[in-house]
């Protein structure tokens, strides 16, 4: 059971990237591009060294990860929330905003006290779509997709006023101080400790969900909200407000760390789009965290691939993208023709004669 | 008999669905104009029988025949081309339409709102069954609901017309208004199958009666030649039915005579809902440790809000409610209120103390009781592990009732604890229901089935209206009460 659940944890995310990889190589074909050119460089730009994979394939997979359990948290607690992107962002912009107000001599402790005000803003962020769901009941679905355009006029906002580099030059923050930058990994390399934050963040996340008691709330609050409350008594309204804060929590610390980590300063595109990605790197997870890590890696290494084909192969980068999101439509209706075959045989077991007196309602 | 063809003629029937038999060689025969009840226990193949019958499975081998003619159908589509009808037990309505639009539905060609009313209202005048075609579904009673059902199968020019438990959602009052509408469709020469579980009903309204036993025809006959006990040997097999019949009535406490303390305590305990419209007023109550306080209710009357209010699961508006600490809650929904469906039987066991835990779960206790706890409840299923939706109904009710009885609770509500379940399980959540009773827990039932609150309780209570009166144990004038208000 459980190393079956492992294998298809690993298995299921490598699939879903050989998929992407023969799907891309048909749609090549079609658009008249070099398949076999446009694929090397796409293998090349994301496993062709060690140093690829760690510059790009891992680099990009860290904010997909940390939005990826975003996603996956919320939508476990029965919270459709589509806005990790706004939420990443919002972490981002604090995450900087306290970078460049604290003095460099901080040193370790100004690095962390960024990357809480990530997980603050992000937090706090997710709140305004969790108490007008609960509150007023506003769909999530809507209004996190409304902030996600909110947050980014507000950090092109920031970045051409109270955080513009002091030459007030380019729409950029000042670079941050060499001390308050994630450390490096590898030299020679942009592989940052942000990565190592990330898998343990993910590791923590599925611990919390399988162990403890209100990680087993939350899931019972998403599964079934009413008998959560009826015969669990749950408070489910807290419940779903603390996850959501929870999953915005999660997708500012990805910003905080992509801020300190890769970009070193806040810009308008810092994230092209990692929020949204997020939801597929989650739903490729099956909303599970140790899962989200794989997903992630594939993700990871289908972006970085795709820069690469663009440079190398001019094959436009969005043509991943198109990819990208095939591969979840084949993931989701097969997942349907899963869950329909998994029914029909629950069915069947419902009616089955071998406990005569007690089966089930679908064959009476 | 007469020597015409049958209306309905299914013989030999097989079908079978990966290892599991459903049906093994199953036959029926149904003459034009009468009301032919097909019995059985849960799992005995009634409804794949008639799934067959309407085109929405197939046999994997024995024959089908109208007015003598054997047919395969390929869909419900073709049933329909012949005049049969199904209501099954869940309603195939689309919630966001209106009454017209749902009965246009599967027609041919552009939508005429116009005609379809007038189908509506001719079909209405002629069947006598109201309905109001403008009316959205979800706004719909479920008896209403079942109209709607029946009049969309009318619409098609169905004559044969297949009911799967059509009384198991209803009141018993809209369940008699049923039952005579059947009767009356007969006569004016339709036919109606109804597939049932309640032996009384049956034997009120069917001219001939069939029973399936494990996907087998065991007795066919004529309902004035049968009776209750011997429908339920059918059903059963003899060895357990004469069990089930004779401990009908069990021993009743007297729980005031005894002077036994009072559990819950209602005083002036007053409900209004969401709308402002006031659910329950001035309710009195006390249930004292070791009795069984029957409600009995027309469905709306406000026993859903007196129930909850026992359970603490609703704080009431007015009055004051003194409850012990822990009351156990079997809720009529359990798909909705007591089941996580897509969990593990544990991890549905830890539901009950489910927010008072912090820290850790402790799984491996728990795994552990929900083993036990299976054992000591008869509950199949494979292992603790298994998911609930993989548990028949029965199972799930008893697994359900295992976990709120745990550790002996002060107090048990329990409201229509055995909708939808076979003989053999309701007997056993009786069973459940009364031994809590005897270790000294107030136990507090509803059901819609007045036979079942009569069968149950040391008391009875009627709740009509909001307001609430004790009744003496008498079933006239227990139903006369829930219809008029009692006695006051």
């Amino acid at each position: 059971m459980t190393v079956r659940r492992v294998t298809r944890a690993i298995l299921e995310p490598l699939l879903a990237g050989v998929l992407a990889v023969l799907m891309l190589a048909v749609l090549l074909g079609v658009s008249g591009y070099p398949v076999g050119e446009a694929l090397s460089a796409l293998w090349r730009g994301a496993f062709g060294s060690w140093s690829v994979i760690a510059s790009g394939t891992l680099v990009r997979a860290t904010p997909l990860l940390f939005a990826g359990l975003a996603v996956a948290v919320a939508f476990r607690a029965g919270i459709l929330n589509i806005g990790a992107e706004g939420q990443l962002l919002m972490g981002a912009c604090a995450a900087t905003a306290v970078s460049v107000a604290v003095p460099p001599s901080f040193g370790a402790a100004g690095l962390i006290l960024a990357l809480l005000a990530g997980i603050v803003a992000g937090g706090t962020w997710a709140a305004i779509p969790a108490v007008m769901r609960l509150r007023f009941g506003v769909l999530e679905v809507i209004s996190t997709i409304m902030l996600n355009v909110v947050a980014l006029n507000i950090t092109g906002l920031l970045v051409r006023g109270p955080l513009q580099e002091t030459t007030h030059t380019f729409p950029q923050s000042a670079l941050l101080d060499r001390a308050l930058r994630l450390p490096q990994l590898m030299t020679g390399s942009r592989l940052h400790a942000g990565v190592l934050l990330a898998l343990v963040t993910a590791i923590g996340l599925a611990w919390f969900l399988r162990a403890t008691a209100p990680g087993y709330r939350l899931r019972m609050t998403g599964a079934n909200p009413a008998a959560a409350a009826s015969a669990g008594r749950i408070d489910v309204g807290r419940v779903m407000f603390a996850a959501f804060v929870l999953s915005g929590a999660l997708a500012g610390l990805g910003g905080a760390v992509e801020v300190t980590g890769v970009t070193y300063a806040l810009y308008e595109n810092l994230s092209p789009g990692y929020g949204y990605t997020a939801i597929a790197v989650a739903l490729l997870a099956r909303l599970n965290p140790a899962s989200a890590i794989g997903a992630a890696v594939v993700f990871g290494a289908l972006e970085a691939g795709a820069s690469a084909m663009q440079r190398d192969a001019q094959v436009p980068a969005g043509m991943v993208g198109v990819v990208e999101a095939s591969v979840i439509l084949v993931l989701l209706a097969s997942e349907w023709v899963g869950a329909r075959v998994a029914a029909r045989g629950a069915s069947i077991r419902g009616g089955t004669p071998r406990a005569e007196n007690l089966p089930g309602p679908a064959v009476s | 008999m007469s020597t015409a063809a049958p209306r309905l003629a299914l013989d030999a029937i097989r079908r079978s669905y990966g290892e599991v038999q459903a049906l093994d060689g199953a036959s029926l025969r149904v003459a034009a104009g009468e009301v032919h009840a097909l019995l059985g226990e849960n799992g005995a193949g009634k409804t794949t029988l008639m799934k067959i019958a309407f085109g929405l499975d197939r046999a994997d081998s024995g024959t089908l025949a109208i007015d003598g003619t054997v047919m395969s159908f390929r869909s419900p589509r073709d049933a329909m081309a012949r005049g049969i009808g199904m209501v099954q037990q869940h309603f195939a309505l689309v919630e966001a339409m209106t009454v017209a639009e749902n009965v246009a539905l599967g027609g041919k060609g552009l939508l005429n709102y116009a005609a379809t009313r007038l189908t509506i209202a001719r079909i209405s005048d002629a069947s006598g069954l109201s309905i109001d075609p403008d009316a959205r579904v979800r706004d719909l009673p479920i008896g209403a609901q079942q109209r709607l059902e029946i009049v969309k199968a009318l619409s098609r020019n169905t004559t044969t017309l297949i009911l799967d438990e059509p009384t198991a959602v209803l009141s018993p009052h809209e369940a008699r208004e049923l039952l005579a509408w059947t009767r009356r469709f007969a006569d004016g020469g339709g036919t109606v199958i109804l597939i049932a579980h309640k032996l009384r009903e049956v034997l009120s309204v069917a001219d001939r009666v069939t029973v399936l036993r494990r996907g087998r025809t065991v007795l066919t006959a004529a309902a004035h030649e049968t009776s209750e006990e011997l429908l339920a040997d059918a059903m059963l097999g003899e060895t357990v039915a004469t069990d089930l019949v004779a401990t009908r009535r069990s021993t009743q406490s007297n729980a005031a005579a005894r002077g036994a303390k009072a559990v819950v305590t209602l005083t002036r305990v007053g409900v209004t809902d969401a709308q402002g419209v006031l659910r329950l007023t001035d309710a009195d109550c006390v249930v004292r440790a070791g009795e069984i306080i029957g409600v009995a209710a027309v469905e709306g009357a406000g026993q859903r809000e007196l129930l909850r209010v026992i359970a603490g699961r609703l704080a009431p508006s007015h009055g004051s409610a003194e409850l012990p600490a822990e009351v156990g809650f079997v809720p009529e929904d359990r798909h909705r209120d007591a089941v996580v469906l897509d969990a593990t039987l544990t991890e549905n066991v830890a539901l009950r103390d489910a927010n008072a835990r912090s820290g850790m779960m402790p799984w491996s206790v728990l795994r552990a009781s929900t083993t036990a706890l299976m054992r000591e409840r008869d509950v199949r299923a494979d292992g603790e592990s298994a998911t609930m939706r993989t548990l028949s109904g029965g199972n799930q009710q008893k697994l359900v009732i295992g976990r709120e009885l745990a550790n002996v609770p002060a107090a048990l509500v329990v409201e229509n604890p055995t909708r939808g379940l076979d003989i053999r399980a309701t007997a056993d959540v009786h069973a459940a229901i009364r031994a809590a009773r005897d270790a000294g827990t107030a136990v507090i039932v509803y059901s819609s089935d007045l036979d079942e609150v009569l069968l149950l309780a040391d008391r009875v209570v009627v709740v009509a209206g909001g307001r609430l009166t004790e009744m003496p144990l008498d079933r006239d004038a227990v139903g006369r009460a829930m219809l008029t208000g009692g006695a006051s």
